[in-house]
């Protein structure tokens, strides 16, 4: 599924010759790079890791542990597409988590335990895109605010001690399955269709697109691009939210000091491998969710063939340099 | 005055021609400034004056001509090479480190050392000692964004002192300036050229070229027109070879009847004033009525279109839709209540580049395309569809991006943007600028269309020719505030231009002399 679909239809008027587009190597590999790597990290482990073809090995390992960061990078995909840029979503799953652990062992329940580490990280949200949208803070600036003070905010609330969280309820968000699949995919699959929905099929997902591309014309054609961008950052930290409680139910445990560490540069080089421009007027939730789960295949797939994680690393920083790399060839391309 | 003098002039352009992607900038242009002299360089949007400057100060390389500078053949490779060869350029928005002191920003780049340090003690004294000559006495260890516009302007100019420049080049130096600051910079002016300092003043408002220039240089589509002594050329005269019309030339259609005239007003705006370019700007649109607005650059005309679109709020002053006062926060106020703009800049602020024809052409009317918060496809299709045939925009599909489009396709994409609103009102900034004469045409004879059947509109345009073919009744706005109002048969190009050059709508044989 492209970002945009085509309509069949084409008008009557007389049609003017289109102009070619420009299909070099790099415009392809901007589009279809992550794809193509992707199908490749999957043949290469099908033949030379063993058991990697097992459906305990894909859903539970490989599916399970990308999830998290696509969920993530689908929120920072909205806030790209308007040109900015979220560094706090890590921050935000501390705070998110902490908030649902201390609610928790409280005693209030689930439901509302959920629902006030949720509330928590929508206010990190309106924050951010209240800085950003009616101050016109720089969303680099505005949102480092929060990615450094927000994980002391997450320290404070718990004097920075590991927090046991062992409500079997609540660890179904980290362990359990629906229908024999994770529930962190089943997440990451009903986000991705949602706001796959959302972008293409409502005016807040046009005008997301539209003031990334061009803010000053789509004010004047009357978008509210304050509040599209205020949308997008409480979205992306409500996501984050979502998913720093699910991390604390994984490990059963809350800590502060690493809960959603380093995730921004996960979550945004997910976007980008996947050839969504941070020079915003695009948003792909497909190429997205490719990017997360390449990404992380990529990782353990250099991981199970003995290369070291410091190494694995530096690798996957690499190809992340590349794509961006190659995004700024296709962008001149294109014009 | 230096027109008799018999040495050879300072700054010698001959013959510079220069293109930009085949399109010409410069087509044969000269440009002179005599030793001492302080000389005006005026012309249209377009007209060269910035690229002719940029090519003098090694921003771009010539494709042709000769610059002959202080008797020597130059031809500076960056602004760099310009600067330490003599030549000085002071721009609108100054180009100073604002976070430095104002003695950094004047050595930047050639510090005073002693021992190999820098030796503050010296450069601290000869800064105060530059701007002192400027009659500017500040304390230079603060930062520069300390102080006004009009004080990190004079240190630009001692900058260009302290570097021996022969030639002080401004760029519109007056526009962010209050009047008082006005008049000491052109006492600083009148001190250069005393000094033997020769400055290029460029600037749209005549009347400042009238106080403080010796000559004048008109260019007009990348050619050198003029070249006088300012006190021989009157400004009914200045402003028409700017503009390319001969004094005689008259055409309008038939005059048709003011029909509307009677009927209330859809807009009216009565004292706007907004910073240094609005002072006190009256316009009405009645419905079936379309209202040129004409000015020179900088007289107000687009900031005027944004305040009444909502696009920038005004320091004061009154709007009335329906005679009732509104005050429009962001432009979707406007839309709101049936107002269209399509700004004077279509690539910046008109297409949303990487969208599609469809998208773009619906994006205000979007709102009103759902069906329980869903775009609907097939309504929005129809919609887009009707609108290129009847306005006959040519693309090979309505999927096509709009970037891919000819800049007359643009326009009727935005044009159609509204339309597809119902609109009562369109202020059009420029409408046709830059596109095709078909194109244009058929634009223009679709806004007569549209007014025909009771559309209001405020058309504003640099093209003298397109108002008084157009409008059926002409606001001639000066330095941001009304000067005439033109109607019926009294609309000509030579009573538009009498009133953007004197202020008043006097008749054209006055003017003339």
């Amino acid at each position: 599924m492209p970002e945009t679909t085509t309509t069949p239809a084409a008008p009557s008027a007389a049609a003017a010759p289109a102009v070619r587009r420009k299909t070099s190597w790099a415009a392809y590999t901007q589009r279809y790079g992550a794809g193509t790597a992707l199908v490749a990290l999957l043949i290469f482990n099908a033949l030379f890791t063993a058991n990697f073809l097992t459906p305990a090995n894909l859903l539970y390992v490989q599916l399970r542990q990308a999830a998290p960061v696509g969920i993530v990078a689908l929120g920072m995909a909205m806030v790209i597409a308007t040109r900015g840029i979220d560094l706090s979503v890590g921050s935000v799953m501390a705070i998110s988590g902490q908030v649902g652990a201390l609610a928790l062992l409280s005693g209030t329940g689930l439901v509302p335990a959920v629902a006030l580490a949720l509330l928590a990280a929508l206010l990190c949200g309106l924050f951010n895109g209240t800085l950003v949208a009616r101050y016109g803070v720089q969303p680099i600036i505005a949102t480092l605010i929060l990615f450094i003070a927000g994980r002391g905010i997450a320290q404070l609330l718990t004097d920075g001690r590991l927090q046991n969280v062992d409500d079997p309820a609540f660890q179904f968000f980290g362990l359990g399955a629906i229908a024999g699949i994770p529930v962190q995919v089943v997440l990451l699959v009903v986000v991705a269709a949602a706001i796959w929905f959302v972008a293409r099929s409502t005016p807040f997902g046009r005008y997301l697109v539209a003031t990334g591309d061009n803010e000053p014309a789509a004010r004047l054609a009357g978008v509210p691009v304050r509040r599209v961008k205020l949308i997008a950052y409480a979205t992306s930290a409500t996501l984050a939210g979502l998913v720093g409680l699910m991390e604390v139910a994984r490990v059963s445990a809350s800590d502060a000091n690493n809960t959603g560490l380093g995730m921004e540069l996960d979550a945004i080089a997910a976007v980008a491998v996947a050839g969504t421009p941070l020079t915003g007027g695009r948003i792909s939730p497909v190429a997205v969710v490719i990017g997360a789960l390449m990404l992380r295949l990529l990782q353990n797939t250099l991981i199970a063939h003995g290369v070291s994680r410091e190494v694995a690393q530096m690798i996957t920083g690499f190809i992340i340099v590349a794509a961006i790399y190659v995004q700024r060839q296709a962008g001149e391309g294109a014009g | 005055m230096t027109q008799s003098s018999p040495s050879p002039p300072l700054l010698d352009m001959r013959g510079i021609r220069k293109s930009f992607l085949g399109v010409p900038a410069l087509a044969e242009a000269s440009f002179q400034v005599n030793r001492g002299e302080v000389r005006a360089l005026i012309g249209q949007n377009g007209a060269g004056k910035s690229t002719l400057i940029k090519v003098l100060t090694g921003v771009y390389k010539a494709d042709g001509g000769t610059v002959t500078f202080d008797g020597r053949p130059v031809a500076f490779d960056s602004p760099h090479a310009a600067q330490l060869g003599g030549i000085a350029t002071i721009y609108q928005e100054v180009n100073l480190v604002p976070y430095r002191t104002v003695t950094e920003n004047i050595f930047l780049g050639r510090e005073r050392r002693r021992f190999g340090l820098l030796d503050w003690r010296r450069m601290n004294a000869e800064a105060r000692e530059l701007l002192a000559g400027l009659d500017v006495h500040v304390d230079v260890t603060r930062p520069l964004r300390e102080f006004s516009i009009a004080t990190q302007q004079m240190t630009a100019i001692a900058r260009a002192l302290s570097f021996d420049a022969k030639l002080v080049i401004m760029d519109e130096p007056t526009s962010s300036l209050a009047e008082h600051e006005v008049s000491v910079l052109f006492d600083v002016i009148r001190r250069l050229r005393d000094s033997g300092v020769s400055v290029v003043f460029v600037s749209h408002r005549l009347d400042e070229l009238y106080a403080v220039c010796d000559r004048v240089t008109i260019m007009r589509d990348g050619r050198t027109v003029d070249d006088r002594a300012m006190a021989d050329i009157s400004k009914y005269e200045l402003v028409s070879k700017m503009i390319g019309r001969d004094l005689a030339e008259v055409r309008r259609a038939a005059s048709r009847a003011p029909h509307q005239a009677e009927a209330a007003p859809v807009i009216e705006a009565s004292g706007l004033e907004l910073g240094q370019a609005l002072r006190g700007v009256d316009v009405a649109v009645r419905s079936g009525e379309i209202v040129g607005l004409a000015g020179l650059l900088g007289s107000g005309r687009s900031e005027t279109a944004r305040v009444l679109f909502g696009a920038d709020a005004p320091d004061s002053g009154e709007v009335r839709v329906d005679a009732e006062p509104v005050r429009f926060a962001v432009p979707r106020d406007a839309i709101r209540r049936g107002i269209g703009f399509s700004p004077e800049d279509r690539k910046v602020e008109g297409i949303i580049p990487q969208m599609s024809v469809r998208e773009n052409l619906t994006l205000a009317l979007l709102p009103r395309l759902t069906k329980a918060g869903i775009v609907d496809r097939r309504r929005q299709q129809q919609i887009v569809e009707r609108f290129i045939e009847r306005i006959g925009i040519k693309v090979s599909s309505a999927d096509q991006p709009i970037r891919e489009l000819s800049g007359g396709n643009q326009q009727k994409v935005l044009l159609a943007r509204w339309l597809c609103m119902n609109p009562r009102l369109l202020v059009l900034d420029e409408p046709t600028r830059g596109i095709d004469v078909g194109a244009k045409q058929e634009i223009q004879s679709l806004i007569r269309e549209l007014a025909d059947d009771g559309l209001g509109v405020l058309f504003i345009s640099s093209e003298l020719e397109e108002l008084v073919e157009n409008a059926d009744r002409v606001v001639v706005l000066r330095d941001g505030r009304n000067v005439a109002e033109l109607r019926g048969d009294q609309i000509s190009e030579e009573r538009i231009m009498a009133a953007m050059a004197h202020g008043a709508a006097v008749e054209a044989e006055d003017g003339a002399r």
